[in-house]
């Protein structure tokens, strides 16, 4: 049961995702109850797991993903997991209700709520990953999720800035962090997380260790945005609010918090970690406590203030001390209790209101009384307010500074970093809600203020109860989650800890009371001059802008690129192809002389007697394709009729040596090559040799044909080397030797390479058949939208003077000489058409045992179709055959993929092929393969894409036709 | 017979390379054409050269492989065949469109700067 459970909490959200993704554009409600659906089961399974993970148990489940490297898709849960999966789920479905009042009826709700849900997926595969490498997976799934949810609006510039900003930090610590995992994995000798746990003396003792700590520390502390990555967490506020109450509170950028607890008992408690991980959280608190004070911006105020607390979760951390990290852990909690509820208010004020401006708002405490006391209450635990979760854990934190003074030396000014810390945060949250709230109603809103839809408020409700009754009863609520994760990251290590409320009084409480009272001190001094601040950037530091920093090193790096593409790129593809041919040749070259070489000893003389047929067959081979090449620029119909010469010599070649099935695709494949080509030719007007070239690029023109030639020569000389090198030595024992044995028994066929093709290698051929479908495709898109180049408009020009002479002569009217020339081609095409298909028919059924097959089948096929397209133009076939290339494609791919899915329904794996012999009567016995329904998609398939691109192609010339007789200009169809 | 078709590979392959460093898109697509000629025989001839012993099995019993040519390289220039014509086709239909467009058929999209 628990494993169904622990698969069920990791993949409700995806699945929810699938679903949401599916249903129609504008459905709010259905898509956010499918949301809220999805979180509150998974919330359910997580919760019913309390009996797997009490007191340090954990419980994993395991799935081979990539066997041969070691890896597993494992899902485990321990305390420390379990907690943060509780968050993850409640606060997500919370979300979900929020958003579905938020979001504008005009946004689409089944992209959000499904990416949300995916977003929300992605987290739990990083808190359950029971594996270091599938860890990362899940962690970059959620930078890249980030992206497209704080880029939700992408309308606006600043969404997108914010969201290539995320994921460029984000994702480039996941980078490192992947690294990190792998010299992890390295010195460990396993990814699997609970090995990885169980050797944290190796890994500390390890000389790989501080690398794999600075790696893992960028991918965390990224994450968290402490300083200096801090940066795009601020960019990020142009995300919908629900997003950044999520992300930006209680998900993503706890997840780098979520690291680093996880691998503390593996990565902590070493003079590195202390520097490292302290220096970041007391920079990040210090520093985002000060810009908090000075943002205008609600959200930018909440965003910052998130960086100061997760600031003081990461000092906390890094203070070396098991109690510290019981006070973060909790810090943890109630920070995403409060902070979800406060970006939730702040989203309810800028929805009711217009504007999040803090110099604008007003008095808003008189038009929403509700709202205003829960941002009150939310606002007042972020300051650190007894009798709120915020005091609880602030406390502890206090406590942990005046303990640590005694360790180590750096620590002593801990106490006031901790007291200013915690004064600043009282100064941002007493102006948050005195500016928002109090004072005289604001006049000029965009919109009147009044209190949000009744369920829109309720999760804010939610959460502000969860805080105060964490504020009030700390053990009751909250302890036996506390304890299970605090217990499941030391074990028997975890320490003694209270979560009472009162501890007397002490040092921690004095300095609470004191910045309490300092908070509220600075503000009435500053308060109204932050508010007039010029500038709008934190006093002293309004230079220190990361972000511009950031901004100017991209587009110093977009400089950079571009300065070197200047200097190394190839813009034009004929020095691109020079420079890859000859960096072959070289590479080719150079492994042959240092390689194995063609030592002259080692070849065999070939035991065939050349055969002067075959060499007079070559010299007409290699003439064609010279004179093809020779022809291409001015005789393009020649160089056609050329190439087809040399197609015809290798066909013959293929024939001579063995290859009956080559032989009999290569013919039909070059029938359909040329009419190809001839079609193009239509659009593709003749060079004019009389373009006159200047007299100074003369030289230049020859040289460059020189050095082309000599490319030409040399490639070719090189490959008839490499050739004659391989063909003049002994076969070494390849693969064949199976296909060869197994065939029949196997395969149930005797020709060998069809049988290669359809059944022992027919993943192969079904991805091929995708790719030839895909072209067809593609040609079709791109023919739709073809505009033929001006010149190539008018008919040609032996149509033009024909239809001139016809015009000239009394008794012709026009188009009779076209038909007269046709009159006995386009009888024997028509004619040719049954006996065509049942040459494809012959091929098809013949294939499995004799030379033909599939392929040769449908492009047999094909001819038969475009042959009639030839002798009697497209409109006539249209009338008669209703030819839809683009289902033959469809149901040639379905036909092949479901014969291959069909395997499962036998519990077998995917294109497993079963034979058998059936004796018809009258015709004998017939082979009954599935290989050959996989044979016959193909045929469809190949029958599809061939015409879909010559018939495309072909209907191109009727456009002039169908424009002058609509009287209208041209029209953009195929 | 080795020698005569490993020249006629190098000369294919030689018309085929020439062809594709030429600056008119229609050449281009002829030299891929001749170029796939010859790539296709390379492939074919490493499973070396045998007359008159094509891969089908005279009789299902008689399954050594030493009576036939190797049927892998077969297997796999069937198929390269079949997508070297989309190939030629996709090609096309690009330059056609390309000229269309941009108004030349070089290469590059458009005349080279004298």
């Amino acid at each position: 049961m628990t494993d169904e459970l622990l698969v069920a909490a990791a993949v409700l959200p995806f699945a929810g995702a699938l679903g949401a993704a599916l249903l129609p554009r504008r459905a709010r409600d259905a898509a956010a109850g499918l949301a809220g659906l999805s979180a509150l089961v998974g919330l359910g399974c997580v919760l019913a797991l309390i009996p797997a993970v009490a007191s340090g148990r954990s419980a994993a489940v395991s799935f081979s993903w990539l066997p041969s490297l070691g890896l597993a898709v494992t899902l485990r849960i321990d305390g420390l997991a379990w907690l943060f999966s509780l968050l993850v789920l409640g606060i997500g479905a919370l979300v979900a209700l929020y958003a579905r009042y938020y979001m504008a009826p005009g946004d689409s709700a089944s992209r959000f709520f499904s990416l949300l849900l995916a977003f929300m997926g992605a987290m739990q595969g990083v808190v359950l990953a029971g594996d270091l490498i599938q860890l990362v997976v899940f962690w970059e799934l959620t930078s890249l999720l980030s992206f497209l949810l704080v880029g939700y609006w992408s309308g606006k510039p600043q969404a997108r800035e914010g969201a290539r900003m995320a994921l460029t930090v984000t994702a480039a610590g996941g980078l490192c962090l992947l690294a990190g995992m792998i010299l992890i994995g390295r010195i460990v000798g396993s990814t699997d997380l609970a090995t990885v746990l169980a050797s944290g003396d190796r890994i500390r003792e390890s000389p790989l260790y501080l690398p794999a700590l600075v790696l893992v520390l960028a991918g965390a502390l990224t994450k968290s945005a402490q300083v200096p990555f801090h940066f795009w967490l601020p960019r990020a506020m142009a995300a919908p609010t629900p997003v950044s109450a999520y992300l930006h509170s209680a998900t993503l950028v706890k997840a780098g918090i979520f690291l680093m607890i996880r691998l503390y008992p593996v990565l902590a408690e070493t003079d590195a970690w202390y520097i490292l991980v302290g220096t970041a959280g007391v920079a990040t608190m210090l520093f985002g406590a000060w810009c908090a004070v000075f943002q205008h911006d609600l959200k930018g105020l909440l965003a910052y203030s998130t960086i100061s607390h997760l600031g003081l979760i990461t000092l906390l951390l890094g203070l070396d001390s098991t109690l510290s990290v019981v006070a973060a852990i909790f810090h943890t909690v109630n920070h995403a209790t409060f902070k979800a509820s406060l970006f939730m208010a702040a989203g309810i004020i800028d929805h009711e209101t217009g504007t999040r401006d803090l110099r604008r708002l007003s008095g808003l405490r008189r038009a929403m009384p509700v709202t205003a006391t829960l941002a009150m209450v939310a606002a007042a635990a972020m300051a650190g307010v007894p009798l709120l979760n915020g005091f609880l854990s602030k406390e502890m934190f206090l406590a942990e500074a005046v303990a640590g003074t005694h360790d180590r030396a750096l620590n002593a000014g801990l106490p006031l970093v901790a007291a200013v810390a915690s004064a600043l945060s009282v100064l941002y949250s007493l102006r948050f809600i005195r500016q928002t709230f109090f004072g005289p109603p604001a006049l000029d809103l965009p919109r009147a203020p009044h209190e949000p839809p009744r369920w829109m408020r309720f999760p804010v409700e939610a959460l502000v109860v969860a805080c105060v009754a964490v504020g009030l009863a700390p053990g009751l609520i909250i302890g036996t989650a506390l304890e299970i994760a605090v217990v499941a990251v030391f074990g028997e290590r975890a320490p003694a800890y209270s979560l009472s409320l009162w501890h007397g009084f002490n040092l921690p409480l004095a300095l609470s009371l004191a910045a309490l009272v300092v908070g509220v001190g600075l503000y009435r001094l500053l308060g109204p001059r932050i508010d007039t601040n010029p500038r709008g950037g934190p006093w002293l530091l309004d230079r220190l802008d990361a972000a511009r920093l950031f901004d100017r090193a991209m587009v110093g790096l977009e400089r950079g690129a571009r300065w070197l593409e200047d200097r190394l790129g190839a813009a034009r593809l004929q020095d691109q192809l020079r420079i890859l041919l000859l960096v072959a040749l070289v590479l080719a070259l150079t492994a042959l002389l240092h390689g194995a070489g063609i030592a002259p000893a080692t070849l065999r003389l070939p035991e065939a007697g050349l055969d002067p047929a075959f060499a007079l067959l070559w010299l007409v081979g290699g003439a064609s394709a010279v004179a093809a090449a020779a022809a291409a620029k001015y005789q393009r119909l020649a160089a056609i009729i050329f190439a087809g010469g040399a197609g015809l010599v290798s066909c013959i070649t293929f024939a001579w040596l063995s290859a009956p099935d080559l032989a009999a695709t290569q013919i039909l494949i070059e029938v359909v090559t040329t009419v190809l080509l001839l079609l193009g030719l239509r659009w593709l007007p003749k060079r004019d040799r009389s373009i006159p070239i200047p007299a100074s690029e003369k030289p230049r023109a020859r040289r460059r044909r020189a050095a082309d030639l000599a490319l030409a020569v040399a490639f070719g000389a090189c490959l008839a080397g490499l050739s004659y090198a391989v063909m003049a030595r002994p076969a070494g024992e390849g693969i064949a030797r199976f296909f060869v044995e197994n065939v029949y028994s196997g395969g149930g066929g005797r020709n060998v390479v069809n049988v290669l093709l359809v059944d022992f290698r027919a993943f192969d051929t079904l991805g091929e058949i995708t790719v030839l479908g895909i072209v067809g495709l593609t040609v079709l898109a791109l023919l739709r939208r073809f505009r033929p180049a001006a010149d190539s408009l008018d008919r040609p020009a032996p149509q033009r003077r024909l239809a001139a002479w016809e015009r000239a002569q009394p008794d012709r009217n026009p188009g009779d000489s076209m038909a007269d020339a046709m009159r006995v081609p386009a009888t024997v095409m028509t004619w040719l058409f049954p006996v065509l298909v049942v040459l494809a028919l012959h091929l098809f059924l013949r294939g499995h045992d004799l030379p033909g097959g599939g392929f040769a089948a449908g492009i047999a096929l094909s001819i038969a179709f475009v042959l009639q397209y030839m002798a009697h133009g497209a409109r006539w076939v249209d009338e008669r055959l209703a030819i839809r290339p683009v289902t033959w494609i469809g149901c040639g791919l379905l036909v092949a993929a479901g014969v291959g899915a069909g395997s499962w329904l036998f519990g077998r794996p995917f294109l497993t092929t079963a034979f058998a012999y059936a004796e018809i009567p009258g015709l004998g016995k017939i082979p009954l393969a599935s290989a050959l329904l996989f044979d016959l998609g193909v045929v469809v398939l190949v029958v599809g894409a061939t015409v879909l691109m010559l018939v495309a192609l072909a209907r191109q010339s009727l456009r002039r036709a169908r424009a002058e007789a609509a009287g209208l200009p041209q029209r953009e169809e195929a | 017979m080795e020698a005569v078709l490993a020249a006629g590979i190098g000369g294919l392959a030689a018309a085929g390379v020439w062809l594709i460093l030429r600056p008119r898109s229609f050449q281009v697509a002829i030299g891929l054409t001749l170029l796939g000629y010859a790539v296709n025989l390379f492939v074919f001839a490493m499973g070396r050269l045998r007359v008159g012993a094509p891969p089908v099995l005279a009789s299902p019993e008689a399954n050594d492989p030493t009576l036939y040519a190797d049927p892998l390289p077969q297997a796999l220039v069937l198929t390269a065949l079949v997508i070297s014509f989309a190939l030629t086709a996709l090609f096309l239909v690009v330059l056609l469109a390309a000229r269309g467009i941009a108004g030349s058929d070089h290469v590059d999209g458009r005349e080279p700067d004298r």
